[in-house]
């Protein structure tokens, strides 16, 4: 089948380097669209996309403080289609975002991230730390308000770390505030190291699927196989037209924003972060920098990193949700996060100052210890209570936690991103 | 434990690798160098010129000037210490707002409202021929206001 296909023509060396990437049979499971949603692949085809059109993008770019803005003036103005490139860098670079975060969330849920996998997730979260260090170095590169005073916030964020802080700051700045500095260090990263980079974990990525037999399935004693081509490779040219089909379209209606020219005399109100980080910045409205920009940040990578490692009792791998059991703590526990989350917000907004009521307390206990007790306890309580009343063991009690995690970190953003109006107080 | 020779290759590159990572976090890469220590000071004019008990806005020098009742002079950052931004003047309090996250300083630069923790960094000021340096530089932390931060001719 792969060496000769229906004309009697054998596959170039391009063609096999491809075909490759498959092995030449699949279990039919796997290629059904609710086993993968194609999620990975199309993260693939964003990355290929981002990088073609962010190569045509460097024609033109200027990185220096004097020109970048008006570079980007240039592009949209007078050069023809210019915009349009940048809208679907720009659209690209959103859509990898939430596609990376979706394959993370199918990854995770059809228990697909154990034994031989394991490392294979480790590989997944670089490459979205990756993928958010690239979004967060483009940020930058347009030099307009939006950008300036997003990466002004976030790198003062950096600040917060104890000890390291301020000059790992200044290492990512390259000075003390966002300058000409700054520009040339996010222009390099995000043009060469980071992109060299994904290339690395991305090859690494792929074999390492391959190494595991492909994508994760229940164990079955009677496996069907079925030819790659045309079965798998169809579906995947189809969603790869689906997917470029519409990112075109949009990028003719949808315009990437650009307000005006940077000053860092003047700080639009409110700063938010770029709409990625801005459940991490929620956090930092609500809790001492202590908890909000060192513990959180570091336990829930921690846990992250650990989840194929912990001990688990009754795996089934590839099962989604592991058990029926599993899909009712999960989409419960992920409800009741958003809900408590958005409520605890709402109370400690309007309600409860601890800060006020306990002023000759160390903040680190009125505005750290206590409301993170408040967030902790109730979990805590309602995880204990499916153990108990309902024999939920570790397993399901993980999963319950990493929805607990996710579903919270979509709510404290979509507070930021829809609710925070001027001064960054909520609109109601 | 023996250690054999690659073992000691490998550790020997570890070893210099981190001690390049931790001179990159402790100095960064500097990229230029600038010729003359003076140039960091920003001259802010005579001091017989400027009323005591009033605020002057230097937005070049990222500071506000203000000389108190009894003459001192402080130069206070415009950065707002919670993540940046630049704070503006309140008429009413005679302190600071935040336009980003709404923090509030008094006259002093202290917290009069969070999320801001500490109060304005403030920088070091010299007083040569009657004239204001301002070392713009080299900002101060601190964790309150007192006396000793004030600049005297
Ligand atoms: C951002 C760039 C990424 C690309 C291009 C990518 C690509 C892929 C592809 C093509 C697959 C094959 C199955 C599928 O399509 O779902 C896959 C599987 C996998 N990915 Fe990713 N991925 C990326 C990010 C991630 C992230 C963020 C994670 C999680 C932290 C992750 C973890 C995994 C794991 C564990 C598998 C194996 C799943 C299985 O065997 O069923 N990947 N990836
Ligand atoms: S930057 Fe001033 S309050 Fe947040």
């Amino acid at each position: 089948m792969i060496n000769k296909n229906i004309e009697g023509r054998s596959p170039s060396s391009i063609e096999k380097f491809f075909l490759h990437l498959h092995p030449s049979k699949i279990d039919t499971r796997a290629i059904k669209f609710n086993r993968t949603f194609g999620l990975g692949g199309v993260c693939a085809l964003l990355f290929v996309i981002l990088s073609l059109t962010g190569l045509l993008l460097r024609f033109s770019y200027i990185p220096t403080v004097e020109h970048a803005y008006d570079s980007i003036l240039g592009l949209k103005y007078n050069t023809i289609f210019g915009q349009f490139i940048r809208n679907l860098h720009h659209l690209s670079a959103k859509f990898l975002i939430v596609a990376s975060f979706l394959h993370l969330v199918r990854v995770y849920y059809s228990q697909s991230i154990f034994n031989k996998r394991g490392e294979n997730w480790i590989y997944g979260l670089l490459m979205l730390f990756l993928v958010l260090a690239s979004s967060f170095t483009g940020y930058l590169l347009p030099w307009d308000q939006l950008a300036y005073w997003a990466i002004t916030v976030i790198t003062q964020i950096i600040e917060y770390i104890p000890f390291i802080g301020h000059s790992l700051a200044y290492l990512v700045r390259g000075s003390d505030t966002v300058d000409g500095n700054t520009l040339l260090n996010f222009y390099t990263l995000h043009t060469g190291i980071l992109p060299l980079l994904f290339i690395f974990l991305m090859s690494m990525h792929f074999w390492l699927v391959r190494k595991a037999g492909g994508v994760a399935l229940p164990k079955r004693d009677e496996i069907q196989k079925v030819d790659v081509i045309p079965n798998l490779v169809s579906k995947e040219i189809m969603l790869a037209s689906i997917v470029i089909a519409a990112l075109f379209l949009i990028a003719v209606f949808y315009d990437a924003p650009l307000l005006d020219q940077a000053n860092p005399l003047k700080s639009p109100n409110p700063s938010k972060a770029p709409w990625y980080f801005l459940g991490a910045q929620e956090l930092l409205l609500h809790l001492h920098p202590f908890f909000s920009a060192v513990i959180i940040p570091f336990a829930t990578a921690l846990f992250f990193f650990g989840l194929p490692y912990f001990k688990y009792n009754n795996l089934n791998i590839g099962v989604w949700f592991n058990s029926p059991l599993g899909k009712k703590i999960t989409i419960q526990s992920g409800v009741i996060a958003f809900v408590f989350t958005f409520v605890l917000i709402y109370f400690l907004e309007h309600f409860l100052h601890f800060d006020l009521w306990l002023s000759n307390w160390p903040s680190i206990i009125s505005t750290g210890f206590i409301p993170v007790l408040l967030y902790v306890v109730p979990v805590a309580i309602y995880l204990l209570f499916w153990h108990k009343k309902h024999q939920a063991n570790r397993t399901e009690l993980i999963m319950a936690c990493t929805s607990i995690i996710l579903s919270s970190y979509i709510s404290m953003l979509l507070i930021s991103l829809l609710l925070r109006g001027e001064g960054m107080l909520m609109i109601f | 434990m023996k250690l054999n020779r690659r073992k000691f290759i490998t550790r020997l590159l570890v070893a210099v690798a981190s001690i390049e990572a931790l001179f990159l976090i402790k100095g960064s890469v500097n990229k230029v160098a600038s010729a003359s220590a003076t140039n960091n000071l920003f001259n802010a004019g005579k001091a017989s010129s400027f009323d005591t008990n009033k605020l002057y806005p230097f937005l070049t020098g990222q500071f506000f000037l203000k000389r108190f009742e009894d003459g001192g002079f402080l130069a206070m950052s415009f950065k707002c210490t919670h993540l940046g931004c630049v704070v503006n003047t309140n008429s009413q309090t005679g302190g600071f707002n935040c336009p980003c996250h709404a923090s509030q300083f008094n006259k002093f630069g202290e917290v009069l409202s969070a999320p801001a923790t500490r109060p304005l960094d403030y920088f070091p000021i010299t007083i040569e021929k009657g004239e204001l340096l301002i070392d713009t530089k080299t900002p101060i932390r601190r964790s309150s206001f007192d006396k000793s931060q004030l600049t005297y001719v």
